[in-house]
């Protein structure tokens, strides 16, 4: 308790709030109102010494402070003691000033309130005195109007039931007053509101007799309807006015359908007979192509419109025929949908309008009419699709050229996008369906057209190249090839133009199918709207594009590739041999880069998923390397009959027993020396160079064994027994045996070495077996001689295995030896020095 | 497979045809500087024994040899001669080489002519003692007649009428085809007709045969591409199938059943198998070997068997059974080959039958220039090779139990 106290009186109160709450806790406690300070005080209350506790005892607290403290300390304590109660007498003084205060000016408030509430009493006793005398003022004037208003009532009533008879009175007048400005509809409703009425009174003379006027006038109107109905020369709207009319007029309501499809369809048919005459005139044609016979409707109300019709596309003075500029697809197509497809849309539109969305209203009702006609519309929005569909196709089968695939797509399209208004007016029908079909069929005739237009372009590009390869020939200088291979030039004249032709070539045929690819993907563009149809998602791109249109090209270059060979086989040399060397090649690229960079592309730009089974690249792969192989062959063959034959004829034609003595090379082997180089210079412009083994040191010179020491002793030994020939027999097939065997027309490898050696091989065994049909003389044999060792010189270094020319031309020196009446081979060495000669 | 070797070289093979008993071949041997000789092969089926009979041929190197249907020991050869200068053909020899030295002319002429064999040959075989003339050369054949045709030019082959009674040859010289009659003995031979070949350029007959069919009145020739039919009644020619072959045609032979049909080869590789009622496209071709074919035979009794020799020294054995007249395995009854046709064609949709290669022969080393097949046991043939090795073989047992049963 000290500790507060000295707080108090050291520190001054810094906030007045805080010490006023103080100071009010510490009143309230001396006041005994505090219920908070009881339960403070309770936890020192049974303190004696505590100087504000309820128990504090004057006489301990002293006695404790006598007994504790020191005289000092009782001093300090005693002038605190006398400070705090200084300052709890200031403060209960101002708390009596302010209490008296409040109370003074409360007793002012009660004062003047009590002023107040009198005068307001007084003016409620004045205002209640007041709604009593209205009060009885009111009920006064109520009791005394009463009847009039009775009265009143009861006349209003009368007036509008007058109105009503009126109206009905009027009724036939106005009727016919409407019959003749022809304001049938006004007519209609008019009698609509008046019907029940008539119908309910008309056991009365008066109403039967106005009923009956009615009838007859509505009858004379009815009839009207339907004469303009018949007469089909107003406008649809005009003509679906009528027919609501109508309706509301009782009539049958399948009749009405049928009436308005037959009108609606000499209009659409008008549509179609316009389209058709910008069809060129069909072979067998008449008004039953238009429409076809085995669809119901159009069967049953064809006859009338179309029959003798003056628009008859197959009539002479038919003016859409005269004028005979035809239009392309686009504006065909367009010309369809905004005749055709829009009338019809109208003409769906408003009779879904009249018979099917129209309101179920009384005994309509009763009769479904909906369903009755749905189903007429159904089948009447087929037969006329069809008809339109077939003139389509007509006119898409015509689009026969290939060039701007364009046009036929943006036309496809719209024919599509088109018939989707069609579907969204009428859900349910096959019409959209068969269009689609019809954009299908399309497309897969498209890529049909694409795969022969891209066989005759190769075709084409063949010939000129045909004729590239020709023309240097012919005219010594490059007559600038084909259209598609311009400035090129080839043939021994030209040898660097081979490489070029073949680049352009392969060059020219990528870029045919890369456009053609690109027509193609318009099928597939993001803004076509048939192009999210299941079919052109799958089976187009894989089935369609994929298979149909690359695979069989490719296909059919390896297939046309393969027929050169067979078709020039048995005349030999109708292809030019620089063709089967190109294509082959050409194949060769095929196998090892072009076919997996198309199909790649293809499968890329197409997206194509191999759902179903496809040509797989490596079988196609495998028919190129064939093809090129093929071909190949057919080369070597070719090439080696050229040779063989300057071969034979040279062997054939000449008098070998009385020939002169060697002095020079006969002409013919330079020639085949010349034409094997130029063989091996075209095959190396387009074939790597390939193995061969390794040469002896001097391979251009090298002795026949033929002529060498020993075997020659005992070959032309001059005992002719039979002993000794046993004896060179023997030595030969000793020999042979020790040789490879050696296989004419083996298998070509795609080297140039491999080919050429191809080629002297056929040539030297053709000389061969010449050799061994003729007889030669002396002089004969040593010309061999000398031809073999000029063909030595310069073949070993065309061939993969120089011993293989050195056998073949043993075995033809060998035999020409057997053949030879008068044996005495020449001198190597003056072989050798005629051969240097030249 | 037997090989026996001659000692010279040899083009020239034919079976004996007279002869049914015997298994036996005649091999006509070419040198230029030894005395040429007729080999006469015989093969021992029972003991698989081959013996060789020789007989000189002194006229010439052989290149082309038939044996007389009628006459077991008379044959025929087409054999070169050459002329030395010594012969005084100098005139000739000017007109011919008018820009060569006459006195060094020489020239090779091919003559054809009939020859008998000695009846002794078989017992005499071997070297003989007593033989006056020649110490290693037993036997010399007996010279009939010449078939002289110097006018003609050179015989490349020599045909007799086949199943006739030996009175008849044909022999095509150049670009003729004559027709020989031959007297009882065959002593002398007389020319009845011929017909020339007419045409740009040097033709010349390569091959021919005489058809076995139409009561033996057709021939076939080959020239260099082309392929003629001859009516020998008239001897004009019937048909001609222009480039049968892409290049040279090198033998040609008749189906011994079936009459129009025919097989040639030549040097473009191929077989090629004709019926002559309809010249533009061959029935079947074969391209199995790899270089120029030079012979071609049908088995005489089972004519799906087809033999062909090749200058890459292959010997190839095709069974042609969809154009043979059995083409299902069993005989067509040979009186009535049109209705065996008819038969073809109708069963041949039924049961296709597939044309196979039976064997393949590559016991040769050297180029084959012929084959033949035996005239008595119709399982067995022969082909000869350049250097001089001939070989028999048999048609696979399997095979020919397929056939038979």
């Amino acid at each position: 308790m000290d500790g507060d106290i000295c707080a108090t009186a050291t520190t001054p109160p810094d906030s007045d709030p805080a010490r006023k709450r103080r100071v009010h806790g510490m009143l309230k406690l001396y006041y005994g109102l505090n219920e908070e300070g009881k339960t403070v005080d309770q936890a020192e209350s049974m303190n004696p010494c505590d100087i504000n506790g309820t128990h504090f005892d004057p006489e301990v607290y002293l006695n404790k402070f006598r007994r504790e403290c020191s005289l000092g300390e009782l001093m300090d304590q005693e002038s605190c003691m006398v400070k705090q109660i200084r300052s709890l007498d200031s403060d209960m003084q101002t708390l009596v000033y302010e209490n008296y205060n409040k109370f003074i000016s409360a007793t002012d408030t009660i004062r003047k309130m009590k002023n107040d509430f009198k005068k307001m009493e007084d003016e409620m006793d004045c205002l209640s005195t007041n709604m009593a005398a209205i009060t009885e003022f009111s009920a006064h004037i109520s009791g005394t109007l009463q009847d009039q208003h009775a009265q009143i009532t009861k006349l209003s009533g009368v007036h509008n039931l007058l109105r009503k008879l009126q109206f009905l009175f009027e009724l036939p007048a106005r009727l016919n007053k409407c019959l003749e400005l022809q304001a049938y509809s006004q007519a209609v409703s008019s009698h609509r509101r008046a019907r029940c009425v008539l119908q309910q009174y008309s056991h009365m003379p008066s109403f039967r007799g106005i009923q009956d006027d009615c009838h007859a006038i509505m009858d004379k109107l009815a009839q009207e309807l339907r004469q303009k109905f018949r007469d089909g020369g107003s406008s649809a709207k005009d003509l679906s006015e009528c027919v609501e009319l109508l309706l509301q007029l009782d009539e049958p309501a399948e009749e009405l359908c049928d009436k308005f499809l037959i009108h609606a369809q000499s209009r659409l048919e008008t549509n179609l007979r316009g389209l058709e005459a910008e069809l060129r005139p069909p072979l067998s044609s008449g008004p039953t192509s238009v429409i076809d016979p085995s669809i119901g409707p159009a069967r049953r109300l064809s006859a009338a419109p179309t029959a003798g019709s003056p628009t008859d596309p197959t009539s002479p003075g038919n003016p859409f025929l005269s004028s005979s500029s035809r239009t392309d697809i686009l504006e065909f197509i367009d010309r369809g949908c905004n005749e055709f497809v829009s009338s019809l849309c109208l003409v769906i539109a408003s009779y879904q309008e009249l018979f099917v969305n129209r309101p179920q209203e009384g005994n309509l009702a009763s009769k479904n009419i909906p369903q009755m006609a749905i189903g007429k519309l159904h089948a009447f929005v087929d037969a006329m699709a069809t008809c339109y569909f077939s003139l389509v196709e007509r006119r898409i089968q015509e689009e026969k050229s290939v060039g701007d695939n364009s046009l036929l797509v943006r036309a496809l399209d719209r024919f599509h996008r088109r018939l989707q208004a069609v579907a969204k007016l009428l859900p349910g029908s096959a019409v959209p369906s068969q269009g689609t079909e019809i954009v299908v069929r399309a497309a897969r005739e498209r890529i049909k057209q694409y795969l022969a237009a891209l066989q005759s372009f190769y075709l084409d590009s063949l010939r000129d190249v045909r004729q590239a390869l020709a023309a240097p020939r012919l005219g010594g200088s490059s007559a600038g090839g084909g259209s598609h291979l311009a400035g090129s030039a080839t043939g021994k004249d030209a040898p660097a133009s081979l490489p070029e032709l073949l680049s352009s070539l392969s060059a020219s045929i990528l870029n045919q199918i890369k456009s053609v690819l690109a027509s193609v993907h318009l099928f597939t563009a993001k803004d076509i709207t048939f192009s999210n149809k299941p079919y052109f998602k799958g089976e187009f791109c894989s089935q369609g594009v994929r298979e149909s249109l690359v695979v069989n090209f490719i296909k059919f270059v390896c297939q046309s590739s393969r027929q050169f060979c067979e078709s020039a086989g048995d005349r030999g040399g109708s292809t030019p041999p620089a063709l089967l060397l190109l294509l082959s090649r050409l194949c060769l690229d095929y196998e090892t880069s072009t076919i997996t960079y198309i199909l790649t592309l293809t499968d890329e730009q197409f997206l194509v998923q191999h759902r179903s089974p496809v040509t797989a690249v490596a079988a196609l792969c495998g028919e190129a390397r064939e093809a090129a192989q093929k071909l190949l062959k057919h080369y070597v063959k070719v090439q080696g009959l050229i040779i063989s034959q300057m071969l034979r004829k040279s062997v054939e034609t000449r008098d070998w027993v009385n020939t002169i003595e060697p002095r020079n090379v006969r002409a013919v082997m330079k020639r085949v020396v010349e034409d094997t180089t130029s063989i091996d210079v075209q095959v190396s412009l387009l074939y790597e160079e390939g193995t061969r083994k390794a040469h002896s040191s001097d391979s251009s010179k090298r002795t026949f064994s033929v002529y060498s020491g020993s075997r020659q002793q005992t070959r032309y030994a001059p005992s002719y027994t039979p002993s000794a020939a046993m004896d060179t027999n023997f030595l030969s097939n000793i020999h042979k045996l020790f040789s490879e065997r050696i296989d004419i027309f083996s298998p070509v490898e795609f080297n140039k070495v491999s080919v050429v050696t191809g080629i002297i091989k056929i040539s030297l065994k053709t000389f061969l077996e010449c050799v061994r049909l003729r007889t030669f003389g002396r002089y004969g044999l040593q010309q061999i001689q000398v031809d073999c060792n000029y063909l030595q010189m310069y073949l070993w270094r065309f061939v993969s295995d120089e011993n293989l020319v050195h056998f073949l031309l043993d075995e033809i020196v060998g035999s020409t030896a057997h053949r030879c009446l008068d044996p005495a081979p020449m001198e190597q060495s003056v072989i050798e020095v005629i051969c240097e000669r030249g | 497979m037997y090989q026996p070797y001659l000692v010279l070289q040899a083009r020239a093979l034919t079976s004996q045809t007279a002869e049914s008993d015997a298994i036996r071949f005649l091999v006509g041997t070419q040198s230029l500087k030894f005395d040429n000789q007729i080999h006469i092969i015989d093969f021992d089926d029972e003991n698989n024994i081959i013996s060789k009979s020789v007989l000189q041929h002194q006229a010439g190197e052989i290149w082309h040899i038939s044996a007389s249907p009628a006459d077991k020991a008379v044959l025929t050869t087409c054999y070169n001669k050459s002329e030395a200068p010594a012969l005084s053909l100098s005139q000739l020899g000017a007109s011919v080489f008018p820009a060569q030295v006459v006195s060094s002319e020489s020239r090779v002429v091919t003559c054809g002519a009939v020859w008998r064999m000695p009846p002794e040959w078989e017992s005499g075989s071997h070297e003989s003692p007593d033989d006056p003339h020649n110490s290693h050369n037993p036997q010399n054949l007996e010279l009939l007649c010449h078939l002289d045709n110097s006018s003609h030019g050179n015989a490349s082959c020599v045909l007799w009428e086949p199943m006739g009674d030996g009175k008849h040859v044909i022999s095509l010289a150049d670009n003729h085809a004559l027709l020989w009659d031959l007297t009882e003995s065959s002593t002398q031979a007389t020319i009845s007709s011929s017909a020339t070949l007419e045409g740009k350029g040097q033709l010349k007959f390569t091959a021919g045969k005489w058809s076995p069919h139409h009561n033996c009145t057709q021939l076939a020739t080959a020239n260099d591409t082309a392929i003629r039919g001859w009516d020998l009644r008239t001897m004009s020619q019937i048909y001609c199938i222009e480039n049968a072959h892409g290049q040279l045609v090198r033998d040609l032979d008749f189906n011994p059943n079936k009459q129009y049909y025919l097989a040639s080869c030549g040097d473009d590789c191929k077989v090629k198998f004709w019926d002559v009622r309809n010249i533009n496209e061959p029935v079947k071709t074969l391209e199995e070997h790899s270089h120029w074919v030079w012979s071609v035979r049908f088995n005489h009794s089972h004519d799906q068997l087809v033999l062909t020799g090749s200058s890459d020294s292959r010997v190839i054995l095709s069974n042609m059974v969809s154009i043979s007249s059995e083409p299902f395995g069993h005989l067509v009854d040979d009186d009535d080959l049109s209705d065996g046709e008819d038969n073809h064609q109708d069963e041949k949709t039924q049961e296709p039958l597939q044309d196979s290669i039976i064997s393949t022969y590559e016991e040769h080393e050297d180029s084959v220039y012929a084959v033949e097949w035996s005239s008595a046991d119709p399982w067995l043939f022969a082909s000869l090779s350049y250097d001089g090795r001939l070989v028999i073989n048999r048609v696979p047992r399997a095979l020919k139990y397929h056939i038979l049963l």
